[in-house]
């Protein structure tokens, strides 16, 4: 009985070690004293409260990029912002009450970041009819006060999956994604169409690192690494990653093995660790700050509008980053696909 | 002297939670200091009296935490380490929601149905590493680790071939479970319109039939007497390799239940937003509450009441939702190791009074004689 305790006590311990590991290597800053920001002088702020996905604040991916949306809005409008994280593995009354704790505590306009606060915006939003939301990335929940921001994912993932074609030396490119889940699926499609419309017969690795209800895939650096470092031992000279957090050791693993990696989401040669970053061939920015600041300044104005406001290549809310010149070369061909996309001659499939 | 001796009893019980409590406050004291953050603050925030809507918040978390722990505590009291559980209620959470989402039977009748799968289902797969076990002597701790990414990727094949697929979402999900056969809560807080899961009854009466098998039938005995000494018991007739598959196959059935109160009281259908973890959840709060139905209860609460602060923490406090898993690991080991401190200290106690009386005796033979 002593025994089995013993060693029951050190994998318990260990697990929650490791999940608190799993964002660890992020500087877990999520709600630091962010909400002081003074307000603009004279009539009150507007209050905007921010409900992240797991990672939270410091993720250098999804939810940073949802951050900058804030804090641009915070420069410019004056607005006062509070952020809060999700927890890996917590219960679904969890998220209601973070949407619920920002609304109690003044928040009257809220971000909610991420699919996975669907059900929670559907129920606190037909409660709180005087409170404004925005949900990313998902049109699950809609009513009169919900904004839905979603985004051509598929689009962009098209063109880093074209640059990834025109720059591999060995014809053997990787996809990681996060967590298996439709969104996700969508920038895999988007990849590797345009890889292929590039060199049809290109060998393209496809990994997921865990499957949903784990969303611990988009928070864990180790099982990005490891996945990451599979692929290139493969033969895979590039790999795009779209798995928030773990993307960080997508990049130390293309560090490690000389190869390069593509970013997710933000311009991920700006935000991603110092040392990593000149492995970063480009990245798939996801313009999150965009949509949230877009939220933000249309409630300032009077002009919000609720349902589906989607964000794609031709609205600027999906593109590819040139930030260290490594993809200076292919520019051209990229900006030729770029135009065909929005001219709708190339149709990129999203399933 | 037996009340003295009941006094002694539980205060021991008492003693070791309390302090691994106190430990675990100085420890992350001295980490908040450690990192600039306001510990004052951070301690008004979480001992602050939660609202009445948190407070059903934590009830129904802890119900779900119960029926976890009970699950791995079954499998402690064999000294079985059934690191399982979290692989087995999702496999059974998903076959309950699929037998339960296709409406065969009306109303209650299809949520015992479903509870009747789940059960089954988990006991199936927690059967795998008990057979393992006797059969092969295959640890358990490693049978069940595979078994967990097992189901892991068993159950995500077959949602995404059973599952229902909105166009453009994102929520990969089972076929609901029709109206009829939805549990509805319990209104018992008042000032909340958040309700207490109905089947709150089911981890009751979990806690009560464990109490009961565990201390007053044979096959209670057998199990305890195997985990505190295997060849004790089967010098006294207990088939070990009997009780070993039958107490994991019992541990599954349990672990199956686990998200049960989640399907009919809340999720109404098994998807990609189910909550996970919670089997890893059961074996910290098993430890915590010393595979007592009661103590449980109360680690259950303990555990949810903390999940729920996090929230408060960082808007309130300004501190990193990550610091309620710092105090969270650092309970578990504080636990551990008070349980050890007291149990050395009762030993060197009983050690001193039996030497004393001893020493006694031999002063003094027919005194001694006469005790």
């Amino acid at each position: 009985m002593r025994h089995a305790t013993q060693v029951a006590a050190i994998v318990a311990a260990a697990a929650l070690g490791l999940a608190a590991c799993g964002s660890s290597d992020t500087p877990s800053s999520g709600g630091t004293a962010d909400g002081t920001q003074p307000a603009a002088a004279g009539d009150k702020p507007l209050m905007v409260g921010m409900a992240y996905d797991v990672g939270g604040r410091g993720d250098q991916s999804f939810n940073d990029a949802a951050a900058k949306g804030l804090d641009k809005a915070k420069a410019e409008l004056g607005v006062k912002g509070q952020d809060a994280a999700a927890t890996n593995g917590e219960p679904e009354s969890a998220r209601e009450e973070r949407l619920q704790q920002l609304i109690d505590a003044g928040y009257d306009n809220i971000v909610a970041v991420g699919f996975a606060y669907a059900p929670a915006v559907k129920k606190v939003a037909a409660a709180e009819k005087d409170v404004k939301f925005a949900l990313v990335d998902s049109t699950d929940a809609q009513g009169p006060n919900i904004e839905n921001i979603t985004f051509a994912e598929n689009e962009g993932s098209f063109l880093v999956g074209a640059a990834a074609a025109l720059k591999t030396k060995t014809n053997h490119i990787g996809f990681i994604g996060g967590v298996e889940t439709p969104l996700i699926k969508k920038f895999e499609v988007g990849y590797i169409a345009g890889a292929k419309k590039v060199d049809p017969d290109l060998k393209i690795d496809v990994k997921y690192l865990t499957q949903p209800p784990d969303f611990s895939g988009f928070s864990s650096v180790d099982k990005g690494k490891a996945a990451a470092e599979g692929m290139y031992q493969q033969g895979a000279d590039i790999v795009y990653h779209a798995a928030g957090g773990s993307g960080g050791g997508v990049f130390q693993a293309a560090k490690a093995a000389g190869k390069w990696a593509i970013g997710v989401d933000s311009d991920q040669a700006l935000t991603a660790d110092a040392a990593v970053r000149d492995v970063i061939l480009t990245s798939m920015i996801k313009r999150v700050d965009i949509g949230v600041f877009d939220f933000i300044s249309s409630v300032k104005d009077g002009t919000f509008t609720p349902g589906e406001k989607v964000f794609d290549l031709k609205a600027g809310g999906v593109d590819f980053s040139t930030t260290g010149g490594h993809v200076d070369d292919i520019k051209g061909k990229l900006d030729d696909f770029k135009q065909q996309i929005i001219s709708g001659e190339i149709k990129v499939p999203s399933a | 002297m037996s009340t003295r001796f009941d006094a002694r009893r539980i205060l021991r019980a008492i003693a070791a939670p309390v302090l691994a409590v106190v430990v675990a406050v100085v420890v992350t004291s001295l980490i908040l200091a450690a990192a600039n953050d306001p510990v004052g603050q951070v301690w008004s925030v979480i001992l602050s009296p939660p609202k009445p809507r948190v407070v059903a918040a934590i009830i129904n978390a802890a119900t779900v935490y119960y029926l976890s722990a009970v699950a791995v505590a079954i499998g402690f009291k064999m000294n079985l380490f059934n690191i399982g559980v979290d692989g087995q209620y999702r496999i059974a959470a998903f076959f309950a929601a699929l037998v339960a989402g296709q409406g065969w039977l009306p109303g209650p009748l299809n949520v015992l149905l479903g509870l009747a799968v789940a059960v089954l289902t988990g006991g199936i797969w927690a059967a795998v590493a008990g057979i393992l076990k006797v059969w092969r002597g295959v640890s358990e701790v490693i049978s069940t680790i595979m078994l967990n990414a097992i189901a892991t990727f068993l159950v995500a094949l077959l949602l995404r071939k059973a599952a229902l697929e909105p166009g453009g979402s994102n929520i990969v999900q089972t076929k609901p479970i029709p109206e009829s056969s939805r549990v509805p809560g319990f209104p018992l807080i008042p000032g909340s319109s958040r309700e207490i899961y109905g089947l709150v009854i089911l981890a009751i009466l979990v806690g009560i039939a464990y109490w009961f098998v565990l201390n007053k039938t044979r096959f209670g005995f057998d199990l305890r007497a195997t985990g505190a000494s295997e060849t004790a018991a089967v010098a006294s007739g207990v088939n070990v390799g009997r009780m070993v598959a039958v107490s994991m196959i019992i541990s599954g059935g349990v672990a199956g239940l686990v998200g049960m109160p989640l399907l009919f009281g809340q999720d109404y259908s098994y998807g990609s937003t189910f909550q996970p973890g919670l089997g890893f959840a059961g074996i910290a709060i098993a430890l915590l509450g010393r595979n007592h139905p009661v103590g449980i209860a109360f680690a259950a609460l303990l555990w949810s009441f903390l999940d729920q602060q996090s929230n408060a923490l960082q808007i309130q406090a300004g501190v990193s939702d990550k610091l309620v898993l710092v105090i969270q690991g650092v309970i578990v080991l504080s636990v551990v190791i008070a349980y050890e401190i007291v149990r050395r200290a009762n030993v060197r106690l009983e050690q001193r009074r039996v030497a004393a009386r001893l020493a006694a005796e031999a002063g003094t033979p027919l005194q001694g004689a006469r005790a």
